[in-house]
Order: C-alpha cells, then sequence, then structure tokens
C-alpha cells in the first residue's frame, strides 16, 4: 500500500519523559474507511501516541502525515481542524445538561446573538440518524446509561466536524451487550466514510471489530497487521509481551487455617444504590485473595471499606478477629494493614516532598518514622535509604522529590515502604499499572515474597494474568456483588473475562 | 555551598527588591517627585538607633502574625480571618485585664491567655463550619471578620465609652505591673542607650519563642508531619490515615490562638488599652508577611522585617513633602513580584531536579 492512500501515516515517533521514553519509533499507518486498532500492554506506550496524534503533547522527532499533509500540532484544537478527534475512556459530559447542550458546548451555533437550539437538535438528529447513533438530544445527560453517553462522546466529536475518531478502550467500561451496540455503531460510521481508531487490550474485541492492526511494545511498532482473519489472539498477545515477559507465577505456599481479614456480608448503599452486596470472605496467613472484576464493580469500594475510607451501611471487617468498626484509618494501618493504592500518584505519594518523607507516609506514627511525638528525620533518612537499596528504587539520593521519579520506581518505593511495616496483611490495587516490565517483575517478587512471610495479601487487578498467576483463590465481582469464587489454576484469562462481564454465571459459591 | 548556588539564591530577593524600587521611582514620577531624594528621605528614617528598634517592634508583631496565617498556609487552609481574631481577642483580653486588675503577672498570663484562647475560638467556627457543612474557608473567615467588625462595633459603643468625653471608646487601661515589660534595661547592658521616648518591647521575646515553635512544630513533630502531608496531598494523606477534618479544627486553633497573641504587642507593649486607635490591618499584614516570607520560620523574619523597614522609612517621607502611601505602593510591589518570582525559581528547581534525576538513571543503566 503506498503511502498516500493512507489517511493517517506516522513515522518514526519518538516521545521522552524524565527518566522514560514512552515512544521510541513508533509507525502507524491507517487507511481511510476502516476501523484501525491499536492494541499493547499498559505502559507500552498507546496513550502518548494518541495524545501526539490528537495534539494533546508534540513528539521529540517524527513526522505525522493527515489525508497525505504534514502536520505539526501545538493543541488538540490544531488536530480538530484537520478532523481528528478524540473520544476519552473517562467521559467529560456535564450532568445538568441537556445532551444537545453537551454536543455544542464551546461550538453553539448561533441566529444573531442567541444560541439556535433548533439548528443544533437538528444538526444533531441528522448526524445521530447517518450514523445510527441513538440519542435523544432533548434528554437530561445525567439521566443516561453509560453507552449513552458514550455516544453522545462520539457525537459531539462528530459535531465538530471530525472525520477521523479515536477511542482510547472504549469497551472498558461497557457491559457486553453495550459493547455489541459499540461495534455496530463503529460499522456505521466506516460505511459513512469515517475512520476509526481504536485503542484497546481486549484482543478477543480487537479480532472481532477491526480491520488492520498496529501492536505496541516498548514503545515500539512490533506487529502491523492488515489482513486480520490470518491472526490468532495468541499470536496478538506474543507480539504484545515479546517472549521477555516474566510470568507472575506463583508458588504454592503454606496457607494456614489461621483468619488474619475477615469481611462479613458487607453492605454499602449510597442514595439507594447498592455499591457492595452481601460481601463476604476470609483471607488466611499465607494467602493470596484476588478480586478480578471490570473497573467499577465495586472492588475500590471494598478496599475502602477496609481501610476505613468509607463506613459500610451493614457488615463488619475484623483483622486477626478484632473488629475494626469503631477504628478510623489511621488505627487500622496502626494495627496493621497495609496499603498499595490504585492511583500512586493521588493517593500514595506527596510528589513535592523528598523520598525520605514519602517513606513515612502512612506509618508516620510509628518506628522508625516517630516516637508517636516527634519525627525522627536521621532514622527516616536511613529508613528510606534501606528502602531504595532492597527495592531497587533508581534515584541519585533520598533528598530528591518523588515526583522525580519515574512510575515504576515511585511504584518500588510505596510497595518497599508497606513491606518495611511489616503489615499483618497487605491490600494491593493494582500495584504493577502503568510501570515497566522489570519493575513489574520486581513487585510481583515483593509480593510473593510478603505471602512467604505469611502474611494475607488482597489483590485487586485488571492484570488478568498477574491475579490468575499471584492469587491463591479468586473472587469474582459484578455491580457490587461478589458473583464467582474460582480456583485460578484450573481458570484462563478467556473463562475469568466471561464471569467479569456476566457471561458466565456460577450457579453455587 | 558554591558559588554558582549562593548566586541562584541571591538572586531571586535581589530581582524583588529591584523590581519594587522600579515600580515605585515610576509612581514617584508619575507624581512629579524625585525618586532618588524620597529614598534617602526613607533611609534617612531609618538610621537612628530608636527608629531600627520602632522596626524591631513591628517585625516582632508582623512576624507572629506571617507566623500565624503561615500554620494555616502549610495546609493549604486559607485562614483569611485573622484580622477579625487579633481583634476580639484584643478586647475581650483588653477588657478582662482592665477589670480584674489580678496582681501583676498572674493578670499578665490571664490576658495572653484570654487573648490566645479567643482568638482560637473564634477561628475554630468557621473550621467547624468547614468540616461540617462545607462551608468554603475563605468564605467563613471573611465572614466572621464581618462579624467580628460589628461585634466590636456595637460592644466599645454601649460598654466601654470614655467616661470623659463620651465620643472615643476604649477598654480599661491595663495597670502598669500586668503589662510585657520593655527591654530598654537588656540593651544598656550592650551599651545601647535608647531615648525615653521608644522601647524596645517585650513582645520580642515571645516571637523569638513563636519562631521557634513554629519550625519545631511543623518540621520535626508528627503533627507537622502530617500539616504538611495535608497541604502536599490531601487524598494521600488521608489514605494514610490522617484525619482531615481533625487537621482543619486543630490547624485554625492554633493559627487564630496566635492572631490573638500577635494582638497583645499592641495591647501589652503600646496602647494599653483596646479602643478606637487600635490597628485595623494587622491580619491582612499577616498574610501579606506569611506570603512573602514563603511560610517558612526564617523567609517570614525577612519578610516582617522588610515590610516593617519599609513602613517606618515612609514615615520620614511627611518631611520631603512626598506623600507616605508610596510606601504601601512599594510594600504591594514587593508582594507581587516575590510571589511571582517564587514561583519560577520553585519551577526552575523542580525541573532541574527532574533533570538530575532522569541523568542519574541514564548514567547508572550504562554502567551496567
Amino acid at each position: 500500500m503506498s503511502l498516500s492512500q493512507n489517511i493517517v501515516e506516522l513515522q518514526g515517533i519518538v516521545k521522552r519523559f524524565p527518566g522514560v521514553i514512552a515512544n521510541n519509533g513508533v509507525n502507524l499507518s491507517v487507511a481511510p474507511g476502516t476501523i484501525h486498532a491499536i492494541v499493547g500492554e499498559n505502559g507500552s506506550g498507546k496513550s502518548t501516541l494518541m495524545k501526539i496524534l490528537y495534539g494533546a503533547q508534540q513528539p521529540d522527532e517524527g513526522e505525522i502525515r493527515i489525508k497525505g499533509n504534514f502536520c505539526r500540532f501545538k493543541s488538540a484544537r490544531d488536530a480538530i481542524e484537520v478532523g481528528i478527534g478524540m473520544v476519552f475512556q473517562h467521559f467529560m459530559l456535564a450532568d445538568n445538561f441537556l445532551v444537545w447542550e453537551n454536543i455544542v458546548l464551546g461550538e453553539e451555533p448561533r441566529s444573531g446573538l442567541s444560541l439556535s437550539s433548533d439548528l443544533a437538535i437538528n444538526q444533531i438528529k441528522e448526524l445521530s440518524s447517518k450514523y445510527g447513533l441513538a440519542v435523544d438530544p432533548e434528554a437530561m445527560t445525567g439521566s443516561l446509561g453509560v453507552g449513552e453517553r458514550q455516544r453522545v462522546e462520539i457525537l459531539k466529536v462528530l459535531y465538530r466536524g471530525a472525520s477521523i475518531i479515536i477511542l482510547d478502550e472504549p469497551t472498558a467500561v461497557l457491559v457486553p451487550q453495550e459493547v455489541d451496540e459499540l461495534f455496530a455503531s463503529l460499522r456505521e460510521l466506516v460505511s459513512g466514510g469515517v475512520t476509526v481508531i481504536f485503542i484497546s487490550h481486549k484482543l478477543d474485541e480487537v479480532l472481532k471489530v477491526a480491520d488492520a492492526i498496529t501492536v505496541i511494545r516498548a514503545g515500539k511498532t512490533v506487529g502491523e497487521i492488515t489482513d486480520t482473519s490470518n491472526v490468532t489472539a495468541v499470536e496478538l498477545a506474543t507480539m504484545m509481551i515479546g517472549t521477555i515477559l516474566p510470568r507472575p507465577l506463583t508458588e504454592r505456599g503454606v496457607i494456614t487455617e489461621d483468619i488474619l481479614l475477615e469481611v462479613d456480608t458487607i453492605d454499602l448503599v449510597r442514595e439507594g444504590r447498592f455499591l457492595l452486596k452481601d460481601i463476604s470472605f476470609a483471607v488466611h496467613s499465607g494467602e493470596v485473595v484476588g478480586i478480578a472484576g471490570v473497573e467499577g464493580n465495586g472492588q475500590e469500594e471494598i478496599l475502602e471499606v477496609i481501610l476505613g475510607l468509607q463506613s459500610q451501611t451493614s457488615g463488619r471487617v475484623l483483622l486477626n478477629s478484632v473488629e475494626l468498626q469503631h477504628l478510623d484509618t489511621r488505627h487500622r494501618r496502626d494495627a496493621g494493614i497495609g496499603y498499595i493504592p490504585a492511583d500512586r500518584q493521588r493517593d500514595g505519594l506527596m510528589l513535592s516532598a523528598t523520598l525520605w518523607e514519602n517513606s513515612a507516609l502512612g506509618h508516620q506514627r510509628q518506628e522508625p518514622a516517630s516516637d508517636g511525638m516527634w519525627i525522627n528525620r536521621n532514622a527516616l533518612r536511613e529508613h528510606a535509604q534501606k528502602i531504595i537499596e532492597k527495592f531497587d528504587v533508581r534515584t541519585p539520593g533520598v533528598e530528591v522529590s518523588a515526583q522525580a521519579l519515574s512510575g515504576g520506581n515511585q511504584q518500588k518505593l510505596i510497595v518497599g515502604r508497606e513491606m518495611f511495616s511489616a503489615p499483618t496483611v497487605l491490600v494491593a490495587a493494582h500495584p504493577t499499572r502503568g510501570i515497566d516490565v522489570g519493575a513489574q517483575a520486581a513487585v510481583w517478587e515483593s509480593l510473593r515474597e510478603a505471602k512467604r512471610q505469611g502474611k494475607g495479601l488482597l489483590l485487586v487487578s485488571a492484570d488478568l494474568d498477574e491475579l490468575i498467576g499471584l492469587s491463591d483463590r479468586l473472587l469474582v465481582m459484578l455491580r457490587g456483588s461478589i458473583v464467582a469464587a474460582l480456583d485460578p489454576q484450573i481458570t484462563s484469562a478467556a473463562e475469568l473475562g466471561a464471569y467479569m462481564t456476566g457471561a458466565r454465571m456460577q450457579e453455587t459459591l | 555551598m558554591n558559588p554558582k548556588n549562593i548566586m541562584r539564591s541571591l538572586s531571586t530577593p535581589l530581582i524583588v527588591i529591584g523590581a519594587a524600587a522600579l515600580v515605585a521611582s515610576i509612581a514617584l514620577l508619575l507624581a512629579g517627585h524625585n525618586p532618588l531624594s524620597a529614598f534617602s528621605a526613607m533611609l534617612d528614617n531609618l538610621s537612628s538607633a530608636d527608629n531600627l528598634v520602632t522596626v524591631v517592634n513591628y517585625a516582632s508583631r508582623y512576624y507572629v502574625m506571617g507566623v500565624a496565617v503561615a500554620f494555616g498556609f502549610k495546609m493549604n487552609l486559607f485562614n483569611i480571618g485573622t484580622n477579625g481574631q487579633y481583634q476580639v481577642a484584643a478586647l475581650f483580653a483588653g477588657a478582662l485585664g482592665g477589670w480584674l486588675r489580678l496582681p501583676g503577672p498572674i493578670n499578665l498570663v490571664l490576658i495572653l491567655i484570654v487573648a490566645v484562647g479567643v482568638g482560637s475560638i473564634w477561628a475554630v467556627i468557621p473550621g467547624v463550619l468547614m468540616v461540617t457543612r462545607k462551608v468554603n474557608i475563605v468564605v467563613g473567615t471573611i465572614m466572621m471578620n464581618g462579624i467580628a467588625a460589628g461585634l466590636i462595633g456595637y460592644l466599645l459603643r454601649t460598654n466601654f465609652r470614655d467616661a470623659n468625653d463620651r465620643l472615643t471608646a476604649h477598654t480599661p487601661t491595663i495597670p502598669e505591673n500586668s503589662r510585657i515589660p520593655q527591654l530598654n534595661s537588656v540593651l544598656k547592658v550592650f551599651g545601647i542607650q535608647l531615648p525615653d521616648t521608644t522601647s524596645l518591647h517585650g513582645f520580642f521575646v515571645i516571637a523569638v519563642m513563636v519562631g521557634i515553635l513554629f519550625y519545631v512544630v511543623v518540621y520535626r513533630s508528627r503533627f507537622g508531619f502530617d500539616l504538611l502531608a495535608s497541604g502536599r496531598n490531601a487524598n494521600a494523606a488521608r489514605v494514610s490515615g490522617v484525619h482531615p477534618k481533625t487537621m482543619v479544627i486543630r490547624t485554625m486553633a492554633l493559627s487564630g490562638g496566635l492572631a490573638g497573641l500577635a494582638g497583645m504587642s499592641v495591647l501589652l507593649c503600646q496602647q494599653f488599652e483596646y479602643g478606637d486607635r487600635f490597628p485595623l490591618q494587622l491580619g491582612f499584614a499577616g498574610i501579606s508577611v506569611a506570603l512573602l516570607g514563603r511560610n517558612s520560620p526564617i523567609g517570614i523574619v525577612f519578610a516582617a522585617t522588610a515590610i516593617a523597614a519599609i513602613e517606618q522609612g515612609a514615615r520620614g517621607l511627611v518631611t520631603a513633602n512626598i506623600p507616605q502611601e508610596i510606601g504601601q505602593i512599594v510594600q504591594g510591589t514587593l508582594l507581587v513580584v516575590a510571589v511571582i518570582m517564587y514561583e519560577l525559581a520553585n519551577r526552575r528547581n523542580q525541573t532541574r531536579m527532574i533533570k538530575e534525576s532522569a541523568l542519574a538513571l541514564t548514567i547508572e543503566k550504562s554502567a551496567v
């Protein structure tokens, strides 16, 4: 295929961040009127590539050609000028606006000085019937379901004249039948002349809908598939992870009968909705209990209830048979709950503070950070130095601020901090999200070490291989309930995925 | 520290002072005055021992008020209400001290306790509103300033009218033996003789103690760790077990208490009664001082001294027939330029640190 036929053509894109090369020679060729999938692991550089493509970031090296013309985008506005629109994974819609108001926001059609609602509504109706994106322009946005919101987002970029639409992990938030609807809409879009770029790491979905696939690994394009009928999910996965990826293999250690953490019939009700319903499980000494589920099905809430960041509506949480009901977060952590939060920058670190200060966060009342009243700075500096050495945190020293470290090193610092505090139970949410392969292996080894030491581990992760590889027992959550309890030794990622989406049900738990 | 680093840390304050002088010069030229004669008149008024003592007295006052504000700023809690807090505190402390007339030192201690306590309470009210009713702290504290002004006006007019002239109003005079002693005799030991009209306020010692307390609490105590953590990343602090609501209440109490204490430099060292002549803007001056001093124990020393010196210098402008308000222009410019420069310096440091870490990483990798 000659270059001139492609609507999007990226050549040798390089983008560097402090300590990380996010893109290191990415090529991408997209033919007009096709659905083109970009697949790659978390942290492979997909999202950086997308940011470059829709103008949010500028590449350090490389060429961008759209419809045959060289482009240099200074902002997302430049990208929409040439017809590139982005639909984000997290929707950006105002709940208290009508659908059409959200769509035209910032690009309002006017008649004279006033906003012309009739014109806007008609234009939107035209677009939605042309592309088969069913929404009621006069509905209140807050009342829409997730699938409908996504259609509103797509209409938003179409309304701005986009002919190339980028969708970032569009199925992550959808239930299976909504996924089918989305794929049908994408087909309509393509037959209407729109080009769709679709980012995902769900290979079965990609194979179902994409006309062509680009595989990215460690910031490089490692595969370009123009005929998807010739490739299998396994082949794609091999390309995605390469051959060097360490597998998170568990060792069958000694799981004792001692229950360290017990969650007993927890309900969490907010505004009349059950966020958690009848959750019960126990974590034994030396055991890793994995919680699987599509994001937003209650996993975060369970952790927050255990940590005391939210209080349950009913039910009990017990640590070493002691009820935690009346303890706040501080005392729960003192009692021996270690926590690796899902979002390390938001919940786990003070980015502007030094590493030694960060090494005390969450343990500021315990030795060596303090004697309860006064902070012991020298002991803390030594403590931080120990964490850095044992957990291989790459840094010039303990006095640099946490923001100077790469994501993987930040994560190793957090894991090290929690491990050093000798917790009874370690609660880990997405412990290897967005970090490089080397750091990932180091974190996995730390979790296995915790297990060997007889700690109880509760692991929430979106990485199914990680869950299957590390867990002794798997619980699957769907809409706030535990819907399946599985043995990871006889469960495949595909089976686990089927339970997560509700495609498969377990009769008896 | 190598010369390059010294230059770097000196460049920011020098640029700030230069820019402030420049803007003030422009204002003076526009008003038809000679900037050089204005600045020399200001310097003249800072050259004698008694003038410098006045600067120290005012600087002590501003320092304590600056620390009061900085305590809140450290956790991103904007206590804009120090103005109301110190005035209500001074009214109650002055009234009680003037009425009770207990034996000297007991009365003095009682006055100080009441001032700190009332300042705390006045600051805790918007804190409670914030944690229970989600009232923004800026809105809450500003409203409390308004309530303070109304309450003070009412109480002064109804209960504290001057017995003789019926026009002015003030609390009963604090007896001499329950004032904060002056330090002139201490200065004499060092060979400094002050004229009878000026005295070095004993409040200077309190300011020094407040500075030490500020440093120790913020940088050495566990409470300080929680305070800084809350300011740097409120989410992470909460996850680490810091109770955000308790932190707000405690910090507001500390901040308000210190604001109340700052007012005592006027009540117990200068005017000895709370009334119409009591300064009205001390709390707002504290905000400027905290900003200028970047909330640091040492930085606030320089900021408080700079503000006090400019003020004292500006009093000398009258003799050169130049309006004193030029001093306020200098202060204002100083503040704006300083905030901009600090932010720039801050970003420069961060970029440098990130680059150095990335470099260290590359070197390490290539070594392996």
